[in-house]
């Protein structure tokens, strides 16, 4: 990991010069912006009227302007009526009786009694510039834009997976009018286009932004899509059928203000206004990208990116997003289960209690995944000073792109590290505790959340345990040798928190209750730890938080409720 | 509010007219009633009230001219429904595409409980393929609960054909008759 | 029959007596509250415009031809059924009522309605038993003793039961009867005035030489008539069971036989009342045309003559049912003030001009 060891994401500039702003009036009242803003790449460039009137709270319909986009400036929806101030043949103003300086609208050249709209998302601002985004021109060119949007517009909403988060249909009903000029024949186009394995085009209800097309050629790096034919009959087409298969494509039917670019995966499952939204954190690799949960009566449909610029920006990878049918996994772990036999967590916790009580220091080892919370594996590591056990977690590696995702794909890398749960180099107790185990020094092997199995501790040496204590999410062969089982719950069934692979503690939040018996492992730990050490700490996610924060030095100064949405940065 | 008494009279006062014009009234309907047979009243399992037109009664999917279902499937009634007693399983991405090719989905599960159901009329109002009507049938009896969540089968089965404007097949004969862009189903 | 004569007077009486009791009881009292019941369905349903019950259908009607759907339209069966359904529901004692008074007060509504009966000449002679069960001196006395009694059944099944809805329906009929048991006792004095008796078969007696008291004292009537009403709870004074307000009142909490005794306690204090002023104002028995005036010589007269009394009686019981039907509950205010403040006087004024007329007629 090359990344600075600094608290912030981008180094902050040595002597930050003092932002230039000007007035300008928006909808009537006076206000300043900064001259030059971040565009799509985060370079400064000049302010458009769409980023002054966001700032001044008036919102600009838009379908092609998209912050992390470049501008293309197409969709026109975004027309306003603005106003200069008017200039004398002398290169002055020409003032007002008041002294205020006069305004000029815009006008057609040709024809100055009609008002000239600009697309508010490419149009810089000028000193003393007027924009009116509600004024009756403003709203007469919205419903004319709304109207031509329309024309060849299927108007299959009940049909159509966008609707609930459609812009057409929210600025129809916030900007449109009810009725069209348009009698003739709607020209019809390809339907449940086949564009990539995950994505499904139906183009007649495509209005053309070319948010897609922009998104794929940018920022993921594959110009796979384009705009094919003319006038009426301009389609989106990748370049060979079936050929737009990056692992980004998800992120346009995010992207697509209309239905036209669809998730095969979600296709059809459910309507998105009986999504209960939760705000999450994607646990395919290190990078943690932010994510909403989509669930529904306890099952969740699906993930979509939050926006976090520290992390993710507004994206995600594919293969992270599709990455959450296991929760709803009917062969989860349900039941607390002692030596085969089913039975309760306060008989379990007790009989694990009463064991890692008596055992002798140095004969219990502990292994827990980095993909568990930080909450949970500084309970850990908490036992395990207690018992004084060898603990260690499982490093995995696999491949990473220039985007986003991560070579490691452990979600908890960093939090396993600065707990102490894994070694300086994450693996290398491993062997120490197989060691021990065939000598018979460790007798009671404490796991959570990893198959050892598969990584050095094969069935023969499980059998020599006295004790074999699991707790995991779904079935495998360390967990079919466990004496004690616990079943555990995936993070979209609890609350936590993970340190990414730069260093950014996040949390995220609770989405769907846990299957059957399961209990959120920080739950579970806090008991064991205080019937174990005698240390009671909180029983609550935000107090076990705070304190580890006091006890772990890398997490020093944080505090639950300061890592709001986004969470916070720290050393590593 | 103050509301004044009226001033009562004498004759009033005395509760007596009062009373037999009581005497007369009842008389008056009493006799209607057991001599002459006047009853406003029906018995009821043998005779049954035919509804008017427009009557809200039970809640059921109908098909189209052509037989073919017509619910999309798009949750607007589950969603918009007080009592929550309509339950749709939409088809997902590998279910049984819809009976009209390009209406593209049909729902794979549509139930009402009509336990739940409170006859509000909201579902039929709501949904945008006029699927769904509230019609004249309103003595709905069940030997169990279960029996009382109508499934999708039974729902149409109940709902008969409504004569309404076809708009898929309208679609598709619009899109047949474009030059270019064959639309597929 | 020789036996009964060889007997001692005493045991004739005993045996007579307790044959009364039963006749009266299991053979007059308790098929009218069935079928009194009966008929205030039908005749509610009636006034309503309904049909009133006309389902109950026991298994032997199919082999009645005509006959059978005939009956099972009248409802004949409704009270057996009723009865039946009474005997087999669950009969629930809610956890939070005093157990004791709550199972008595059934029983105390019913007993005193019933002990009323026992000085009510029912007819005159039948062979050479008088058709009273018990020819009191005291009748009258008797009466209003034994009546008074039946507030116990309500205000105990009232505080019993544990609940605001009974509680307040117990209190409201505690102050109901007490009231207008002054009312109904003054009412009745002027009768004994003219009578100079209280034993009832001699008001009967009375009567049957001149006219029916009705006609001497309507005002007594009148007054005996309504504190009749609001002495049996019936309909406009039936406060204490107000549905509308008090969900059923003192017996809010019962059910099944407990709840049946409540309802036959009400249609037996209706029997009474209405067989009381047969006997006090309507002259009894007696007819005053074809002899029917003399006490039975024949058992034929002596049939006829219970004939015509219970006649009588029945036509005030459809009074009774007919008024409920037709009159809205008085208020709280509106039933003390026509009992304490119109009635009292009012009684107490009859009692006076009464006595001012007999004493001027004695006079001359
Ligand atoms: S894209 Fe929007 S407006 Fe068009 S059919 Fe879909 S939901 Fe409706
Ligand atoms: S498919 Fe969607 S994102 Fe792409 S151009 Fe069409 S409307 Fe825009
Ligand atoms: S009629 Fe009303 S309650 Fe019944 S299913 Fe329709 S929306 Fe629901
Ligand atoms: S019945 Fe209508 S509203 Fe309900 S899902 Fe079907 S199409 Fe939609
Ligand atoms: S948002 Fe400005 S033109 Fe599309």
């Amino acid at each position: 990991m090359s990344t600075p060891a600094t608290t912030d994401i981008k180094p902050a500039p040595a002597a930050p010069p003092p932002i230039e702003k000007i007035k300008i009036k928006v909808d009537g009242r006076e206000i300043e912006v900064p001259k030059m803003m971040p565009d799509w790449q985060g370079k400064p460039q000049p302010t458009t009227m769409l980023q002054a009137c966001q700032l001044a709270a008036q919102e600009v319909p838009h379908y092609c302007y998209h912050p992390k986009l470049p501008i293309a400036g197409n969709c026109r929806m975004c027309l306003v009526e603005f106003g200069t101030p008017a200039m004398g043949p002398d290169r002055k103003p020409v003032l007002n009786e008041d002294g205020s300086s006069k305004i000029a609208k815009s006008v057609l050249p040709y024809e100055p009694g009609t008002p000239r709209g600009a697309i508010a998302c490419a149009t810089p601002i000028s000193p003393g510039m007027e924009i009116y985004p509600n004024s009756p021109a403003t709203k007469q060119m919205r419903e004319a834009v709304l109207e031509s949007l329309l024309i060849n517009h299927p108007l299959d909403c009940p049909i159509c997976d966008q609707a609930g988060e459609c812009k057409l249909q929210e600025y129809s009903v916030e900007h449109g009018q009810s009725q069209s000029h348009f009698v003739e024949a709607k020209v019809h186009k390809p339907k449940a286009v086949d564009l990539g394995p995950r994505i499904v085009l139906d183009d007649e209800r495509c209005i053309l932004c070319t948010r897609c097309i922009r998104f794929t050629k940018d920022i993921a790096g594959d110009d796979a899509l384009g705009i094919v034919n003319r006038g009426s009959y301009s389609t989106i087409a990748a370049w060979k059928e079936g050929a737009f298969d990056n692992n980004y494509t998800l992120n346009t039917v995010d992207l697509c203000p209309v239905g036209a670019l669809t998730s095969k995966d979600f296709r059809f499952q459910m309507r998105v206004w009986f999504m209960k939204e939760t705000k999450s954190l994607c646990t395919s690799c290190g990078t943690g990208c932010n994510v909403i949960v989509g669930s529904r009566e306890e099952k969740v449909y699906r993930y979509e990116p939050r926006q976090n610029d520290a992390v993710n920006s507004t994206w995600m990878c594919d293969s992270g997003r599709l990455n959450y049918k296991w929760i709803n996994r009917d062969d989860r772990l349900k039941d607390v289960v002692v030596r085969g036999q089913k039975s309760t967590w306060a008989a379990a916790l007790k009989e694990i209690s009463e064991k890692l009580a008596k055992a002798a220091s140095g004969s219990v080892a502990v292994l827990a995944s980095a993909r568990q919370t930080n909450e949970e594996l500084y309970l850990l590591s908490k036992l395990a000073k207690k018992l004084g056990a060898v603990t260690d977690s499982v490093p995995r590696v696999g491949e990473g792109d220039k985007l986003l995702v991560s070579a490691d794909k452990n979600s908890n890398t960093n939090g396993a590290k600065l707990t102490g749960i894994a070694s300086a180099e994450m693996g290398s107790n491993l062997k120490k505790i197989a060691d021990g185990i065939r000598s018979g020094a460790i007798k009671t092997l404490v796991v959570f959340g990893e198959d050892v199995t598969k990584h050095g501790i094969g069935a023969d040496l499980l059998a020599k345990l006295e004790t074999i204590i699991v707790s995991d999410i779904l079935p495998n062969a360390t967990t079919a040798t466990a004496h004690i089982l616990l079943p555990g719950c995936a993070h979209a069934e609890k609350r936590g928190s993970f340190t990414n692979v730069k260093g950014r503690v996040q949390k995220f939040m609770k989405a769907v209750e846990p299957k059957g018996d399961a209990r959120s492992e920080w739950e579970v730990l806090h008991e064991l730890v205080h019937n174990v050490t005698g240390q009671n700490g909180f029983s609550s996610i935000e107090g076990l938080f705070n304190q580890m924060a006091k006890e772990v030095p890398a997490f020093a100064g944080l505090e639950w409720a300061k890592l709001g949405d986004t969470g916070v940065t720290v050393p590593i | 509010m103050i509301v004044k008494r009226a001033n009562l009279s004498f004759w009033e006062r005395l509760y007596l007219p009062a009373l037999l014009s009581g005497l007369q009234v009842t008389w008056r309907h009493f006799s209607r009633t057991f001599f002459a047979g006047k009853k406003v009243t029906m018995e009821y399992p043998e005779q049954k009230w035919v509804v008017p037109e427009g009557y809200r009664g039970a809640p059921y999917l109908v098909r189209d001219q052509s037989g073919d279902t017509k619910c999309v499937s798009c949750q607007l009634c589950e969603f918009v429904c007080p009592p929550k007693a309509i339950k749709i399983i939409p088809p997902g991405s590998s279910g049984k595409p819809a009976e009209r090719a390009n209406a593209e989905k049909m729902p794979a599960e549509f139930e009402i409980n009509m336990l739940r159901c409170i006859f509000c009329g909201f579902c039929q109002e709501v949904c945008p393929e006029e699927a769904i009507f509230l019609q004249r049938d309103y003595s709905l009896t069940g030997l169990s609960r279960g029996e009382m969540i109508y499934d999708k089968e039974k729902l149409l089965a109940l709902g008969g054909t409504h004569a309404g404007v076809q708009k898929w097949k309208h679609k598709l004969d619009e899109a047949k008759e474009q030059e270019t862009f064959p639309v597929k189903g | 029959m020789d036996w009964i004569n060889q007997l001692n007077p005493t045991m004739q009486f005993a045996i007579f007596s307790m044959l009364k009791v039963c006749v009266v009881i299991f053979l007059a009292v308790m098929p009218i509250v069935a079928y009194a019941v009966l008929v205030e369905r039908k005749v509610s349903a009636f006034i309503q415009d309904r049909v009133g019950p006309n389902r109950a259908a026991p298994f032997f009607v199919k082999y009645l031809p005509v006959v059978g759907p005939f009956l099972v339209r009248l409802g004949i069966f409704h009270p057996l059924a009723d009865g039946l359904k009474s005997f087999l529901k669950e009969d629930f004692t809610p956890a939070h009522v005093r157990k004791v008074y709550f199972w008595l007060a059934p029983a105390i509504a019913v007993v005193p309605a019933m002990l009323a009966l026992a000085v009510i000449p029912f007819g005159s002679t039948l062979g050479a038993q008088k058709m009273v069960i018990a020819d009191l001196n005291v009748g009258i006395l008797y009466t209003f003793g034994i009546v008074s009694l039946g507030v116990y059944g309500l205000v105990l099944a009232g505080y019993a039961s544990n609940s605001k809805f009974s509680f307040l329906g117990g209190i409201r009929s505690s102050a109901q009867m007490i009231s207008y048991e002054i009312a109904m006792g003054m009412s009745v004095i002027p009768l004994f005035m003219l009578v100079g008796d209280l034993n009832l078969s001699k008001v009967i007696a009375y009567q049957a030489d001149g006219a029916w008291l009705v006609f001497k004292q309507p005002i007594a009537f009148v007054i005996f008539l309504v504190s009749a009403f609001a002495e049996t709870n019936r309909l406009p004074f039936d406060l204490p069971e107000a549905e509308t307000e008090l969900v059923g009142g003192y017996h809010t909490e019962y059910s099944s036989m407990k709840f049946a005794l409540f309802f036959i306690g009400e249609y037996t204090a209706m029997i009474a009342a209405s067989a009381m002023m047969v006997v006090l104002f309507f002259g009894g028995w007696t007819l005053p045309f074809a002899g029917l005036d003399q006490p039975a010589t024949t058992l034929v007269m002596g049939f006829a003559h219970i004939g015509i009394f219970v006649t009588k009686m029945l036509v005030l019981m459809v009074v009774f049912i007919w008024v409920r039907w037709m009159l809205p509950r008085f208020r709280y205010d509106q039933l003390m003030d026509l009992g304490w403040r119109r009635f009292v006087p009012l009684a107490l004024a009859n009692i006076v001009v009464t006595a001012v007329v007999l004493w001027a007629l004695h006079a001359k």
